[in-house]
């Protein structure tokens, strides 16, 4: 007996100690930081390039941070950059960005917001089939449709113009963002609803007074997801509007991709990081919603 | 006592009808129509306009004896299965590293999921800056006096598809990691409890067991990213402009220049026919694998 | 005095599947009725289809002489009380209650009297311009009735209510219901898979299985006299000892295994001569004893003994049965000692091994 608790006391005792710097450690986050410079580098890059004059980027290395600091390259690619005949910067781009993204934002949250109310709470006949055809529509390449779209808004008489654009970010933006919000609304108890119908309320009445107010979070997922998403569309800008109202993307790729003229190369990272600043700050400012949104659209596709 | 039947209730859910009009509509008229509009007019010699002027496969037949639409299905087989392994790799090992129960988890997730709020053609001008062979990486390490080093992939025809791909890893793994570690966080605490009671080592663990309670997540990723693969365009565009020569074609830029530059729209319907078809092929199995069990269940 | 509530010949399926099975139900004026049964009977399903919430198959619902088959939730004069409370989180106390009165445009002064009333009765006045989340899970389930209560009608569905809540705010929150619905008189139809709750507050009980009645009686009826091998079983707690066997001797003895166990005094009089048969006895019916006694009896051995507090189990063996009977605390036993159970016929059940029926 005696014995026993001899060791017991002057056995390991108390806490367990824990090293802050074991080989574990060091390899796990080691490796994660390396990860994360291969991720920052083009964004360094980025800013750097369009922080320094042309001779230094000629002479110097794209990785080292400018001798001189200069703001030259963003103000010519934000109001002097050329498009073939046009020279008032990327501005224009921008502007038709703005104009393009918040109206398909809307419409299209408000569409799929519906969609996906009336899938869970208001299920009529067929309506599981037009989702699943929704759903699996979502994963036909956007080649098979591009014509046929071009023809449909013709005979709506809206090609090439700004609605035109807007109804088809509603289009390909219902798939996920119904998926979005039928999953949200799924998780809200149903004898909520069961209530209100009780209490008299009806299909408008309900998703106003009691979906609406429940649901802030996911329409600020969806306001990120579609903000990003309609921000960086190239193709659908390219192919629904004119030359006039084509967005920064397209804008962006024209200026530098353009044969003509000297590459000014800070000029267009300048111009490059003022494409990719609106979700750069989207992406920042929501943090974990951002993840939310991507994750709740997908794992559950 | 009249039994009451359902019959005569069409206005019953009216509202809700109303509402999905805009569902319905997308669903029948632009995804099925469209499709099926693109399917038959594939088989027309439909030039500037669509016309019903049937020729059987002649569009195939021209399109699999051209020689852009076999490099750029070439360039998409490379391109796919490279960034299909390779993505799936590295998100489900980064994955498994932010699981350790890190510090700063939010930041080294923050710095790896921005390249996916990015465009594509961001992410392709910035490459292609990088990759530059007179300023970028090449450049800097040959004035560090190692002469003859190259790396060039943007001007070299043979590896210009890794070029595209190291942009292309950059933008999405991240976004595979987040799958991958919402997947690994579904799990079970209690298996790892298990696990380390039965003395299982730890990497272990995650081979044997985690990875196939994953298989839903693993299979879901993969259809996720395969169809993305199969739209490969904005990148190609942006980075390289299917340059050098023909060297990064692609059958997305195939079909945009048949339909709306080269106006032969037959020709550009084929293209995209197969790639829808090609699509089909990756979600038919998945499909099954997916609903067609559950139906009996 | 007519019925409150008539289900007549009501049948719902969900694609194939029949949920409800030509189901009729007349519920009197005033009369409390718990719906009965394990999950997936079809309780829930019932309830929903008399509030309106699901739209049924075939055949009516009748509420106070209306026909409301066809009628909308809240054209048909229910309120109903859910198991999650289901309030409405943006809202006060006070917007809970009066959400389903503005909908009906009822007048504001009109609104204000019954909150009040509704208040008092259930004593949350303190409560009403606070939001649901800042309220206990008892709080909450008042305001879920204060709900029903507001809309000043005569019908009530109570949708398993206190499922989520504890044990003691549970026996609380019954007692509260049972004194309401004296205070009241409405008609409340409730369902629960209590069968505390069941025998406690209703004055008839309705077992449900597979989407059918299996038994609509008094309470007492239901316990003393189950209709069938499974009411019999899902009543009482630990469950009827069933003892297969058959009745011979023209009906006027049990045969079970090597013992005769005499039914005289069974429901008055013999029954016929079955050669499956169930007799089924509660544990409080049993009486165990070392030495052998008169009457109905039979040998067993203890195998286990549990104490309850209030009283004890002892599970036996007996013919290779399992049973169980219901002690008083000093009479435990220890394991292994022999024993003579004596029956108390009268209070048993005999069922008919094969239609499960009641003989």
């Amino acid at each position: 007996m005696a014995d026993v608790s001899m060791a017991a006391m002057s056995g390991p005792r108390g806490a367990k100690p824990k090293k802050a710097l074991s080989g574990r450690n060091i390899m796990l986050y080691g490796t994660l930081i390396v990860v994360c410079l291969y991720y920052i580098l083009p964004l360094w890059v980025m800013v750097m390039t369009s922080l320094k004059g042309m001779p230094e980027v000629r002479m110097g290395n794209i990785f080292a941070p400018p001798v001189e600091i200069t703001f030259q390259p963003w103000v010519k690619a934000w109001s002097e950059a050329c498009t073939g005949l046009n020279c008032d910067g990327l501005s224009r781009g921008f502007w038709n960005s703005v104009i393009i993204t918040v109206p398909s934002v809307i419409v299209s949250i408000i569409i799929a917001s519906v969609n996906g109310y009336a899938l869970i709470n208001w299920k009529f006949k067929g309506s599981d089939i037009f989702f699943t055809i929704l759903i699996f529509g979502s994963f036909i390449p956007y080649q098979v449709m591009l014509y046929p779209i071009v023809i449909l808004l013709r005979e709506l008489g809206i090609y090439g113009t700004l609605w035109g654009l807007v109804m088809v970010h509603t289009i390909f933006g219902m798939p996920i963002l119904t998926l979005l919000f039928r999953n949200y609304f799924s998780s809200i108890p149903e004898e909520l609803f069961k209530a209100a119908r009780v209490d008299g309320a009806g299909f408008w009445g309900i998703y106003f007074r009691i979906m609406l107010p429940m649901s802030l979070p996911i329409f600020v997922v969806a306001m990120i997801l579609q903000v990003t998403g309609i921000w960086n569309d190239f193709l659908f800008g390219v192919v629904y509007t004119k030359p006039e109202l084509y967005p920064m993307t397209v804008q962006l790729n024209n200026i530098v991709n353009s044969v003509q003229g000297v590459k000014e190369y800070n000029v267009n990272m300048a111009a490059t990081m003022l494409t990719g600043l609106v979700p750069l700050i989207v992406y920042f400012v929501s943090g974990k919603l951002f993840v939310r949104g991507i994750a709740a659209g997908a794992v559950k596709g | 006592m009249a039994s009451t039947a359902r019959s005569g209730r069409l206005f019953r859910n009216l509202n809700a009808k109303i509402a999905a009009i805009p569902m319905v509509l997308t669903a029948l008229v632009v995804f099925v129509g469209g499709t099926i509009w693109t399917v038959v007019y594939s088989f027309t010699n439909s030039k500037l306009l669509p016309r019903l002027n049937f020729v059987g496969l002649d569009q195939y037949e021209r399109l699999w004896e051209s020689s852009r639409w076999l490099t750029s299905i070439g360039n998409l087989v490379l391109y796919g299965v490279f960034a299909l392994i390779f993505t799936i790799a590295i998100g489900f090992l980064l994955a498994v590293l932010m699981d350790q129960k890190i510090r700063f988890e939010d930041t080294f997730r923050t710095i790896m999921l921005y390249p996916f709020a990015l465009s594509f053609i961001v992410t392709g001008l910035v490459w292609q800056w990088i990759l530059n062979p007179e300023f970028g990486i090449q450049g800097i390490v040959r004035d560090l006096g190692w002469e003859s080093f190259t790396f060039d992939p943007l001007y070299n025809p043979d590896i210009v598809m890794f070029g595209l791909l190291i942009a292309g890893l950059w933008q999405g793994t991240g976004f595979v990691m987040c799958l991958m570690l919402a997947g690994l966080r579904g799990i079970d605490e209690d298996i790892w409890k298990a696990a380390r009671v039965d003395g299982i080592p730890t990497w272990k663990t995650y081979l044997v067991v985690i990875v196939p309670m994953m298989r839903p997540v693993f299979i879901t990723t993969l259809v996720i990213v395969a169809s993305g693969i199969i739209k490969l365009y904005d990148l190609v565009v942006a980075q390289t402009s299917g340059g050098p020569g023909m060297a990064s074609q692609v059958p997305a830029m195939y079909v945009y220049d048949y339909l709306f530059t080269a106006q032969n729209l037959g020709q550009g319907l084929a293209a995209s026919t197969m790639m829808l078809l090609s699509v089909l092929i990756v979600l038919i199995p998945w499909a099954y694998l997916e609903f067609g069990g559950k139906k009996h269940g | 005095m007519g019925n409150s509530i008539e289900v007549k010949d009501l049948t719902l399926n969900f694609g194939s599947v029949s949920v409800l099975k030509n189901m009729n139900l007349d519920v009197a004026e005033g009369e409390f009725v718990v719906l009965l049964g394990p999950s997936g009977c079809g309780k829930s399903t019932l309830l929903n289809c008399l509030a309106g919430l699901l739209d049924i198959t075939d055949g009516q619902i009748w509420i106070k002489g209306k026909n409301v088959t066809w009628s909308e939730p809240s054209e048909r004069g229910i309120g109903m009380v859910f198991q999650s409370y289901a309030l409405y989180p943006q809202m006060t106390v006070r917007g809970n209650l009066s959400f389903g009165l503005k909908n009906a445009k009822v007048p504001q002064a009109e609104i204000d009297k019954r909150i009040a009333r509704a208040a008092e009765i259930l004593q949350i006045q303190p409560l009403l311009d606070r939001k649901p989340a800042a309220l206990s899970g008892g709080q909450r389930q008042r305001v879920a009735i204060g709900r029903a209560l507001v809309r000043d009608v005569d019908v009530f569905l109570f949708d398993e209510p206190l499922s989520n809540l504890d044990a003691k705010l549970r026996s609380e929150l019954r007692v509260e219901i049972k004194r309401l619905h004296n205070q009241l008189g409405n008609t409340m139809v409730y369902v629960t898979h209590d069968q505390i709750e069941a025998l406690t507050l209703a004055d008839r009980i309705a077992v449900m299985k597979g989407g059918v009645i299996q038994q609509l009686a008094a309470p007492l009826e239901i316990y003393n006299r189950p209709a069938n091998l499974f009411v019999a079983g899902f009543l009482g707690s630990p469950s009827m000892n069933f003892l297969k066997g058959k009745t011979v001797d023209g009906g006027r003895a049990f045969q079970f295994g090597s013992t005769r166990i005499d039914l005289a005094g069974y429901e008055g009089g013999a029954v016929l001569v079955r050669d499956n048969a169930i007799l089924g006895v509660r544990p409080e019916h049993i009486t165990v004893s070392t030495t052998p006694i008169a009457g109905p009896s039979m040998p067993a051995e203890v195998e286990i003994d549990e104490h309850l507090g209030a009283d004890s189990l002892l599970w036996l063996k007996a013919e290779g049965t399992n049973m169980s009977v219901r002690v008083p605390v000093e009479g435990r036993l220890p394991a292994g000692t022999k024993v003579h159970l004596g029956l108390d016929i009268p209070k048993a059940s005999l069922f008919d091994s094969k239609t499960e029926q009641r003989i």
